[in-house]
């Protein structure tokens, strides 16, 4: 039934650590592995050896470039106008030291946000597309699904995936076959990707209790939705990049120190000084 | 969003079929009353049209929407799809297009009885009598004909018109543009059977306005959608990851440097000038020729029937141009995760 | 309606078994799960001390590894011509006969004539002993080609290393720089460690010209020049002692910052501490009367006293005038004097190293406030080496990593030297908060075994091939000076190459020089392309014949790789080696240990499932081999078979000493022993129970200061780690290095050839300093300072850019790309390179580019990356594969698209005004110098078609 349950108390989901994440692809491995052979797979892939290999992945994690600005020009024309280089936000700008300390690196982990009003389930007209009301999952039943990928047009987040190999959709379970898996070990039944994750920056937890670990950190640490305008209501949430430093942000010198090598021959200082041993 | 013939071929001509079918709708409905006693003449010629009609709409609307089926992953479960009617844009149009079937299929069955089987079994039979009975019938066909017809092309415009993350078609525009063009290829459709069924060109004096004025409608909102194309807001990767504020986000590495499904089918793109090229051959091809054929043929009857062939094919030629469009310039928002600007 | 065929409680598998990853050299604990005799799933092993659960990238992937289509099934016998991987599948008694053949006349012959080389090979305490046992110098790991320059400057210094054998204190630390790390073999556990700084909002400082994996989380990227990172570590020093911000307390009690070093100019002694009657190093002191150990200065006369004593007040400045009238300054006094000089100012090398003068006094200032105005007290009691007694552990939350980036230079040794000469100053080695060493480390500095030399008469070498040299008289050098091992190591070319030189064995092999060899024996290395330089021409070597025999240069070479790599098909025998899965393995506290700060750690890998191919374990191999040929640690006395069941027998009986095994855990024949003991016959059983791992946990007075640490020493002697409990003395000022100085100055029995004598002098400097890379003395650029980043304007050089390679972090080498699931992350690799290059340079995104080094030019597509340093070049390593290996598809986009720098890296510097060429690497180690290379950019008039291309100059051309 694609009508969407009445809004859930449990919000099973994600929250995921931008500041930490440092895009090994462990998590997306470890799901391909985990959901291959799990009660979703096989996630089929196709020319695995050969010259245009693509596979279903239901977790993808991007790489992204922030700089306040520079590469775009650079991108387009082959002679950018040098002030627009990012380099020249140079601590001296006066320098001709290169400073492009400010340029950032994000790693962005990315699959299905389990959201709260999604259109993927909506636009379903099998009813193999649904959330559960309990944990406010989002799922696909193989059985139902006609494959017309509609789910995956519906999807902003790019969270669906089709494979003509077996002509269904396939999307994250937020490993529901793990978590309330009574043959797994306590301490297992947690998702695939956050068991794998080597930073722990991959955090499993129910968003609807406020009292949860997950929503203590989106708490403390300020984690936002993705795209809130389209409505969807994602549950899972993002951690930001705490603020980075650079020389420009650094807090400035102090006073010149006492001390002037300048002056007086330095080793001097440490003539007499009494040293125990 | 790539374009995938099975699709494109299914909303061209389902559209023009259901589009037949809704003007015969509204013949019907218009002429019965004037049908008058002994005179079986306008009768006979007009069932004619009708039969010839709805047959060709069957076969454009079943044609249709059996290529619809070589998109589906599994084919075979096709009729699950009309389950989640009360949800799913996708699932009502699966019902509207069934229950349009009945009254196309009575309707078409009645006329031809009444065209063809009566006059030869009772040479002397009193129409009247058949009128009498098939009266309510017809009535009540053809409303449903026009209302079911009219329901599934604004389902099929909402399949689209539901999907937020393709900014362009999530909008108003759409649903009007897929009833107007059905209406208008359907009227294109109508223009030749007039013109090939015995005394059908009765009715051009009200098709041909029709056609010219569906084809400027048509021109002037697809200008106006492709205007809203272009200079759409644009959105940013920084937008689609929430850290725009830090500065101008850009895609250093993809989740995979090869191709993978998202980007093959929401990453389509159209070179500008292509897209250019292909409008205005659209628009010419698809709204202005048949505009300027029609109107000629309102001065000059006699080459009613080139020009209705004509207008047919540029008519058609452009609107599948127009489909291909519709898709190969939609940007979906999930490129911006793979470093697309505006979603 | 629901979904019916939702399966809640499906069971993972049928059968778990536990093992040790091998997709790469970390060696996590995982659990294997089986399903229906099938490899169903592989996640980390929650109770393994090494990865706690977690599991990266490549180990999830071990299934497709395990069952990858490239897997050999069956030895091979070449048919066709060397190169064109043409072979007879013959069965392993034939294989083995003939290569008894071949190894068992060279061992007669002469055993140097068979090379032994083996990659990241994880069995090094059974491959170098089978060396040894054999007879031939002729041995190395990868070493020489990995990190030598990290190990052997830890080594020396303070007898422990940033590579593997020691770590960031992850739970204290609050300030952590990383010196040119991407990865690194600790894999999972710097991410561990990663994360906890981050849970606990410690800063990270990345000092890379690139900003990418663990870059990207730091609080802060300083973007450096290649090459120059011993310059801004000098700066660094530079500060601290400009504002007197040192640990003093800490170097007299651990360095030798105190020992008086010997100033006579012409001695055959200057340079070297000056020492007493027995030998022990002196130090001028004021006498202090109490012995509590905290010193009260008496304002008394300054005498010279042996420099271990306790309760003095040693003198760091100041010239002093020894029993026999010569004078001798205090090591630290010479260390100040050079790095106080205006060249090491943050003005001087700022332009050079692309970090401005302000960031370099904040850096400095940061890592003096973070040491001292934040320094840690524990309220640990522990006991130093002299027996006192301290109620409390002072710690200095400064810790450093580094490794490549910094060791992969022909100046790196000395780099290296210069950074932990600098955590030295903060006092932040191995303290609360800093780095801290892995047990069985420290060791003494340098450790005590020296590399074989001579054989006995039963052909075995006195020594293992492989150790630490600490004087001219421990080179193998022959008679004229000239070097007696094939790849050159422990020769005057080479002194401290600890590791070997595995990137000279190939060129040197071919060339004869300095000798020609019968048999090269290669284990699990891609010696055919990503881990040899000017692969092109190394690739021609391998096939190269005599003209005059017309036999091949290199006579026989026999390989064992699991998988069809490019390597295979330049072998004349190839021995298929299983996969990890299907073997018995020995991650040995002899070999490369998987201990961290708090425990000692040894582990096995148990076969989780049979072979279903004509494979075996290399081990069992060379045991069978060794066996056949009678190598005498082999056989029995009645000269029968000493291990018939092969290598899971010889992990569990075979003694290095007595009591002293491969395997530490459950020794003794109840298992009750650990470290020392006899044989276990149950120890495999032993360790599978608790998940093939070992562990001793170091007791908690002695987790730190272990070098001094009465606690410690005691608990490592007991577990055979050390020889003795005599305090490890960390080396601020390298004696050893003066040893090779003064032999090159003309003193001593053992002396450089005139050709090496000015490098010998000028590299063997006891203290470090930088020196601009060998490779770049080549191209014209020689001043310093003139340009923003490597030779700005090209009027500077020909080749002004540097390009470099990282680690991805979910491939492994080249070995990935038979992988159907990692490969799709990085099919092919790219060039990056910054906007402001890229524009200099004429090239926009996406095209297709030529980068020419003096040995050629390959085409590669660029892309622009903002977060990589002006004027620096990279890509990622080992993408770029060979058509025809690991069964890619011909038109695979890592044959089409993906390419090599190495065929851009020389494997020789520019020659010498003699026309002698050394090895591209670090004169002191060996280090082969991957990221010396030096390239310019040139356009292609096609910058939109496609394809990668390689095109060598004709001088690039190994004649
Ligand atoms: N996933 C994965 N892990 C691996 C390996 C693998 O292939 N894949 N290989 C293993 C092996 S064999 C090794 S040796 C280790 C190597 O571990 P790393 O040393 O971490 O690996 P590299 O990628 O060589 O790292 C070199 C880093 O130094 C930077 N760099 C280059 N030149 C300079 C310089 O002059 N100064 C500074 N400050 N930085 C510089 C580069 O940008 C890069 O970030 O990794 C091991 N771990
Ligand atoms: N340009 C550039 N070149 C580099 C480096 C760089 O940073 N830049 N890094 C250098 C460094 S640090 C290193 S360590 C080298 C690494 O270079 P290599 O040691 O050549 O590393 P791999 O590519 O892993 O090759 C190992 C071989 O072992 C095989 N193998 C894998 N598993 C097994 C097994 O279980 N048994 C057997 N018998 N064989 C197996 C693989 O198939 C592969 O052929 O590369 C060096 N080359
Ligand atoms: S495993 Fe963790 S660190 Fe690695 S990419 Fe995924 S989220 Fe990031
Ligand atoms: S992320 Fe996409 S697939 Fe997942 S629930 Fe939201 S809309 Fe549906
Ligand atoms: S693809 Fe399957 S799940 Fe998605 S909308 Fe169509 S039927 Fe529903
Ligand atoms: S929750 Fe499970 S299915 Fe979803 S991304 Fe993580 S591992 Fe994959
Ligand atoms: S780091 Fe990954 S590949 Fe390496 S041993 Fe650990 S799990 Fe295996
Ligand atoms: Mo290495």
């Amino acid at each position: 039934m694609t009508r969407l349950p009445p809004p859930t108390t449990r919000k099973l989901g994600l929250v995921i650590d931008l500041d930490t994440c440092v895009g090994c692809h462990a998590c997306a491995i470890a799901c391909k592995e985990w959901n291959e052979g799990g009660a979703f797979g096989p996630l089929p892939d196709e020319e695995a050896y050969g010259a245009e290999p693509m596979g279903v992945w239901f977790n993808r994690v991007h790489s992204y470039e922030v700089a306040g600005f520079g590469k775009s020009e650079c991108k387009s024309n082959r002679k950018p106008d040098d002030s627009e280089s990012p380099q020249t936000a140079s601590a001296n700008p006066d320098s001709r030291i290169p400073n492009p300390a400010n340029a950032m690196s994000v790693h962005f982990p990315r699959s299905c946000l389990h959201c709260e009003t999604p259109a993927c389930v909506t636009v379903c007209p099998t009813g193999a597309s649904y959330k559960r009301a309990e944990d406010g999952i989002v799922l696909v039943d193989e059985d139902k699904c006609i494959g017309c990928q509609l789910c995956a047009w519906a999807c902003p987040y790019g969270a669906r995936e089709f494979s003509a190999k077996r002509g269904v959709m396939q999307k994250c379970t937020l490993c529901v076959d793990r978590i309330y898996n009574e043959t797994l070990d306590e301490a297992d039944r947690q998702p695939a990707c956050v068991l794998a994750c080597p930073t722990r920056a991959r955090h499993f937890g129910d968003l609807g209790d406020a009292e949860s670990n997950v929503s203590k950190l989106v708490e403390e640490r300020g984690g936002y939705a993705l795209m809130p305008e389209l409505g969807y209501k994602p549950v899972n949430r993002y951690l930001p990049p705490r603020p980075r430093r650079d020389a420009a942000s650094a807090k400035p010198e102090p006073a010149p120190e006492a001390v002037d090598s300048k002056q007086l021959p330095p080793l001097l200082r440490w003539v007499d000084r009494v040293l125990s041993r | 969003m790539r374009p995938t013939f099975s699709i494109i071929f299914f909303t061209v001509i389902s559209g023009a079929g259901y589009g037949l079918w809704f003007l015969l709708g509204v013949l019907l409905l218009l002429f019965w009353p004037e049908i008058h006693h002994g005179d079986g003449l306008n009768l006979i010629l007009f069932t004619e049209l009708l039969t010839f009609g709805l047959g060709m709409g069957f076969l454009l609307v079943s044609s249709g929407l059996v290529s619809s089926l070589w998109h589906l992953g599994k084919p075979s479960r096709a009729w699950r799809a009309f389950s989640q009617w009360r949800s799913s844009w996708l699932s009502r149009e699966g019902v509207a297009a069934i229950l349009t079937y009945l009254p196309a299929v009575v309707l078409a069955g009645g006329s031809f009885y009444v065209d063809w089987l009566i006059p030869a079994s009772h040479p002397d039979a009193d129409l009247d009598s058949w009128f009498w009975m098939l009266t309510p019938t017809k009535f009540l066909g053809s409303i449903l004909l026009v209302f079911g017809s009219f329901a599934t092309v604004w389902c099929t415009a909402h399949i689209y018109a539901c999907i937020k993350p393709v900014r362009v078609w999530h909008n108003r525009k759409v649903v009007i543009g897929y009833l107007l063009l059905a209406l208008f290829t359907g009227a294109l459709f109508a223009w030749v059977l007039t013109s090939i069924s015995f005394g059908g060109t009765r009715h051009l004096k009200y098709l041909l306005p029709l056609i010219v004025a569906t084809a400027v409608a048509g021109a002037i909102l697809k200008l106006r959608y492709w205007r809203f194309v272009d200079e759409g807001p644009s959105a940013t990767t920084g937008d689609a990851i929430g850290l725009g504020t830090l500065g101008a986000v850009g895609s250093f590495e993809q989740p995979h440097t090869e191709e993978n499904y998202l980007t093959h089918e929401m990453g389509f793109r159209l070179a500008r000038k292509h897209s250019r090229k292909l409008r205005r051959i659209c628009l010419v091809a698809g709204f202005g020729v048949p505009a300027l054929l029609a109107l000629a043929s309102l001065l000059l009857p006699r080459f009613g029937g080139v020009a209705a062939w004509l207008s047919l094919f540029a008519g058609m030629g452009g609107i599948f141009i127009e489909r291909w469009l519709f898709f190969a310039e939609a940007k979906h928002t999930v490129m911006l995760y793979y470093g697309a600007r505006n979603g | 309606m629901p979904h019916a065929s939702l399966e809640l409680n499906r069971p993972t598998g049928d059968e778990v078994k536990t093992t040790t990853c091998y997709m790469c050299a970390c060696r996590c604990g995982i659990r294997v799960h089986l399903k229906d005799g099938r490899v169903r799933y592989i996640d980390g092993n929650p109770k393994h001390p090494v990865n706690r659960g977690v599991i990266c990238a490549k180990g999830s992937a071990g299934i497709k590894q395990h069952y990858s289509p490239a897997r050999l099934s069956k030895p091979l016998l070449r048919v066709g011509e060397r190169g064109k991987g043409e072979f007879r599948e013959i069965e392993w008694d034939e294989a083995l006969e003939l290569a008894a053949k071949w190894l068992g006349d060279i061992r007669k012959r002469n055993p140097d004539e068979l090379a032994f080389f083996t990659g990241r090979d994880q069995s090094q305490a059974l491959t170098g002993w089978w060396a040894q046992q054999f007879g031939t110098i002729n041995y190395a790991a990868h070493g020489g080609f990995c990190s030598v320059n990290m190990a052997a400057a830890g080594m020396y210094t303070f007898g422990g290393s940033f590579w593997e054998f020691g770590e960031p204190d992850w739970d204290l630390t609050r300030y952590l720089m990383l010196w040119g790390v991407a990865e690194d073999h600790d894999s999972n556990p710097i991410k561990l460690g990663l994360g906890k700084l981050k849970a606990r909002g410690a800063r990270i400082v990345a000092i890379n010209p690139v900003r990418t994996g663990y870059g990207a989380i730091a609080d802060e990227w300083v973007p450096i020049n290649p090459g120059t990172d011993g310059l801004l570590a000098g700066a660094l020093i530079h500060e601290l002692l400009r504002l007197d911000r040192i640990d003093f307390d800490y170097l007299v009690r651990y360095t030798n910052a105190h020992h008086l070093v010997i100033r006579d100019p012409g001695a055959a002694d200057d340079g070297l501490i000056a020492r007493d009657a027995d030998g022990h190093a002196l130090c001028a002191a004021r006498r202090v009367v109490d012995h509590s150990g905290e010193s009260r200065d008496v304002g008394g006369r300054v005498v010279l006293v042996r420099a271990d004593a306790t309760g003095i007040s040693p003198l760091v400045v100041g010239e002093f005038t020894l029993d026999d009238g010569r004078t001798a300054i205090p090591s630290f006094q010479l260390l100040a004097e050079r790095y106080l000089a205006e060249e090491c100012s943050p003005e001087a090398v700022s332009e050079r190293c692309g970090v401005s003068v302000e960031t370099i006094r904040r850096l400095a200032r940061e890592l003096a406030e973070t040491a001292f105005d934040q320094s840690i007290t524990l309220d640990q009691a522990w006991t130093d080496a002299h027996g006192r007694h301290h109620e409390k552990m002072i710690g200095r939350p400064v810790a450093m990593h580094a490794m490549r980036g910094i060791s992969a230079h022909s100046n790196g040794f000395h780099t290296c030297r210069t950074l932990h000469v600098l955590q030295m100053l903060l006092g932040a080695i191995d303290t609360p908060g800093s780095f801290r060493y892995q047990p069985p480390y420290p060791k003494p500095a340098p450790p005590p075994n020296r590399p074989g030399k001579a054989r006995k008469d039963n052909g075995l070498l006195d020594g293992g091939p492989l150790g630490y040299v600490q004087c001219p008289d421990d080179l193998l050098v022959d008679a004229e000076g000239r070097p007696r091992r094939l790849d050159k190591a422990y020769s005057w070319e080479h002194p401290l190459a600890a590791h070997g030189l595995m990137h000279s064995v190939i060129r040197n092999a071919w060339a004869g020089d300095p000798y020609r060899i019968d048999t090269l024996l290669m284990f699990m290395a891609n010696m055919g392309w990503n881990s040899s330089m000017n692969t092109s021409e190394t690739r021609r070597m391998l096939c190269d014949r005599d003209e005059a025999t017309g036999e091949y240069r290199i006579p026989h070479i026999i390989y064992s790789d699991a998988y069809l790599s490019e390597t295979v098909a330049f072998a004349d025998l190839v021995l298929p080696d299983t996969t990890y899965l299907e073997r018995h393995d020995c991650i040995s506290m002899l070999d490369r240990p998987i201990s961290d700060a708090d425990c000692a750690a040894d582990a096995i890998r148990q076969p989780v499932m049979p072979p279903d191919r004509d494979v075996r374990p290399f081990q069992d191999v060379l045991i069978d081999l060794g066996t056949r040929i009678g190598l005498p640690g082999l056989l029995k006395e009645d000269g029968s078979p000493k291990y018939p069941e092969g290598f899971a027998q010889y992990m569990v009986e075979h003694e290095r000493a007595p009591g002293v095994g491969m395997l530490a855990g459950w020794r003794g024949t109840d298992g009750s022993k650990a470290g020392f003991g006899e044989p276990n016959p149950d120890q495999i059983k032993r360790y599978v129970e608790h998940g093939c791992v070992w562990e001793a946990r170091v007791p908690d007075a002695a987790r730190y200061y272990k070098m001094a640490n009465q606690d410690y020493l005691n608990w490592a002697r007991s577990l055979g780690f050390l020889g003795s409990t005599d305090p490890i003395v960390l080396q601020l000022y390298c004696e050893t290095l003066q040893r090779f100085r003064l032999a090159a100055q003309g003193h001593g029995a053992q002396q450089p050839p005139e050709r090496e004598r000015e490098r010998v002098e000028r590299y063997f400097d006891p203290l470090p300093f930088w020196y601009e890379d060998l490779a770049s003395r080549g191209s014209l650029r020689q001043e310093q300072g003139r340009s923003a980043y490597p030779c700005a304007d090209s009027s500077e050089s020909d080749f002004p850019l540097s390009a470099i390679t990282q680690r991805p972090m979910f491939m492994y080498h080249s070995w990935g790309s038979q992988n159907a699931w990692l490969r799709q992350i990085t099919t092919r690799n790219y060039l990056y390179l910054n906007p402001r290059t890229a524009s200099e340079n004429n090239v926009a995104d996406g095209d297709w580019i030529w980068l020419a080094s003096p040995l050629g030019r390959i085409r590669v597509q660029a892309k622009l990356h903002v977060a990589t340093a002006p004027g620096t070049l990279w890509t990622w390593n080992a993408i770029g594969k060979r058509k025809g290996a690991w069964r890619l598809s011909d038109d695979a986009p890592e044959n089409r698209d993906g390419f090599l720098l190495n065929h851009l890296i020389d494997e020789l510097l520019p020659a010498k005004s003699d026309g002698h060429r050394h090895a591209n690497a670090d004169p002191v180690t060996g280090q082969a110098a991957w990221f010396d290379l030096r390239v310019r950019i040139e356009c292609d008039p096609e910058p939109q078609r496609e394809g990668h291309r390689v095109e060598l100059n004709p001088t690039g051309k190994a004649a």
